[in-house]
């Protein structure tokens, strides 16, 4: 089986075609944002980081927004920089145009403020669309879709029916050589012990108890209950109890592919299969974290209903909540319903989950992108701001 | 025939609702394709859980055949099973250091 993709000079596959406008700073938010509202065709990411941080959380800043640039659904990027920030703002430029695509800078304190740079800013982007526009989509293997996994706004239908459906997806894609990535690793407490047994090796089984446990030391270490936090109220309206009820659902996403290796947050695996990488289950750093690692397409199951897509990654919304498809029915792109309802098994929705995955890395729209409901996203840290 | 809530494991002692569950209902309750009737006590929003058996105070809850938690009260059959008589007992940085709950 194979997709339509734009190939990129790296050797990867993109299923979109937007030029990034990648903000490396908070304080350029601003003139990044314009400058895509301004022409169609590009893709904005902010964030709220780069700068008065710790040097071990400005490394995942450069690293996450390199792993965003060279993301393969991006045909070239825009940087644009306060000029004063902590960000690596030239190393950043390097290494995303290391992978072969086209890369151009902005300086707002060089060129002479918001106005000059927006300006200046809006001209090299009509150029580099226009340049992305003459790229055609072109057959390609399932092998190359990178599949980020995640669940928001979860409920007790969320382990029932979309969890364990988009994991029959995920192995479907696996078995064609593709791979996938699973994180929020705050919803493997309590569920830890059975995706250690799905490790490849016991060696990785131990990497994945030991991410589990630092992530379960630093929510600790604040003394509090972290109910409330994790499950939020919102699962727990929805009848999740503890988090360990919560993460028994939610690790159903990886299905029963052997886990391959574990990553820190926001880096491109370097082997194919089911992996693990350390995030936190937020939407906004989660998403960053699947696209810097080079995640193409996001299934997203929800039982309550989350909006948030991804700039330029498509994100599918599978919901098993009947309630939930009918009301927020302009965010949801795929019910399960089904499911719950007892006339549908798990592999025939996972068969179903899987055919939109593909149907989407081909093209198909998601409803996050047509609605543009993609923009709160930010890069996850995990020490202070000083 | 429709069941109106779901056990998942065998060793489970919660059953979770697939639809609103009112005071005094004989509902049917389903684990694979077995199904028996249960009297509710109390309403069961959807997707909330209740007990499928009488279970003590500091009894492990018990769903997918793993522990969710741990109740910090007696849970009667048929009633509602939350975080008013569940405890977690992961992510507890509320007790003191060293973890667990006793």
């Amino acid at each position: 089986m194979t997709f339509s993709g734009y190939r990129r000079p790296d050797g990867s596959a993109g299923t979109r075609n937007y030029v990034g406008i990648l903000s490396t700073v908070v304080c350029a938010n601003e003139v990044a944002d314009e400058i895509s509202r301004r022409v169609g065709g590009t893709s904005v990411f902010l964030h709220q980081q780069g700068c008065c941080q710790t040097p071990v959380d400005i490394k995942r800043v450069n690293d996450a927004l390199t792993g965003l640039g060279q993301n393969p659904n991006l045909a070239s990027v825009l940087l644009v920089s306060l000029g004063c920030e902590s960000t690596a703002v030239d190393e950043v430029s390097r290494n995303i145009a290391e992978s072969g695509k086209r890369v151009e800078l902005i300086v707002i304190q060089d060129t002479g403020g918001a106005a000059r740079s927006v300006a200046e800013g809006v001209l090299i982007a009509q150029d580099m669309v226009q340049e992305a526009s003459t790229m055609e989509r072109v057959e390609c293997p399932l092998s190359d879709i990178v599949l980020g996994l995640k669940c928001g706004s979860s409920d007790t239908t969320s382990g029932l029916a979309p969890n364990p459906a988009l994991g029959v997806a995920s192995d479907r894609l696996i078995a064609a050589g593709g791979t996938s990535i699973l994180g929020e690793v705050t919803e493997f407490i309590g569920a830890e012990h059975i995706l250690a047994t799905h490790a490849r090796t016991e060696a990785i089984g131990e990497e994945i108890i030991a991410l589990v446990r630092r992530m379960e030391e630093r929510a600790k270490s604040v003394g509090a209950d972290i109910r409330g936090g994790q499950p939020t109220g919102g699962n727990i309206r929805g009848g999740l109890t503890t988090i360990e009820e919560k993460s028994l659902g939610a690790i159903a996403k990886g299905g029963f592919a052997p886990v391959e290796a574990v990553y820190e947050y926001g880096v491109r695996p370097g082997v194919t299969g089911l992996v693990v990488m350390d995030s936190p289950g937020r939407e906004p750093e989660i998403l960053t974290g699947l696209a810097a690692a080079g995640c193409t397409v996001i299934a997203f199951t929800t039982g309550r209903g989350a909006p948030q897509g991804f700039p330029f990654v498509p994100v599918i919304k599978i919901t098993g909540n009947s309630v939930t498809w009918e009301k927020l029915h302009d965010h949801m792109d795929l019910s399960v319903t089904a499911v719950m309802e007892g006339t549908e098994d798990i592999t025939g929705a996972g068969r179903r989950i899987f055919d939109e995955i593909c149907a989407v890395a081909s093209g198909r729209l998601t409803k996050a992108e047509i609605s543009g409901y993609t923009k709160a996203m930010d890069i996850y840290t995990v020490g202070p701001v000083i | 025939m429709t069941t109106d809530a779901l056990v998942i494991h065998e060793g489970d002692n919660v059953a979770t609702a697939l639809r609103d569950i009112e005071a005094g209902a004989v509902v049917t309750v389903g684990r694979g394709t077995t199904r028996h009737e249960m009297e509710i006590h109390e309403h069961i929003a959807y997707g909330h859980k209740f007990a499928t058996r009488d279970i003590a105070k500091s009894e492990l809850i018990l769903k997918y055949g793993e522990t969710i938690g741990r109740a910090t009260s007696p849970i009667g059959q048929g009633t509602h099973a939350h975080i008013h008589n569940i405890e977690s007992l992961r992510g507890r940085g509320d007790l003191e250091k060293g973890g667990m709950p006793a």
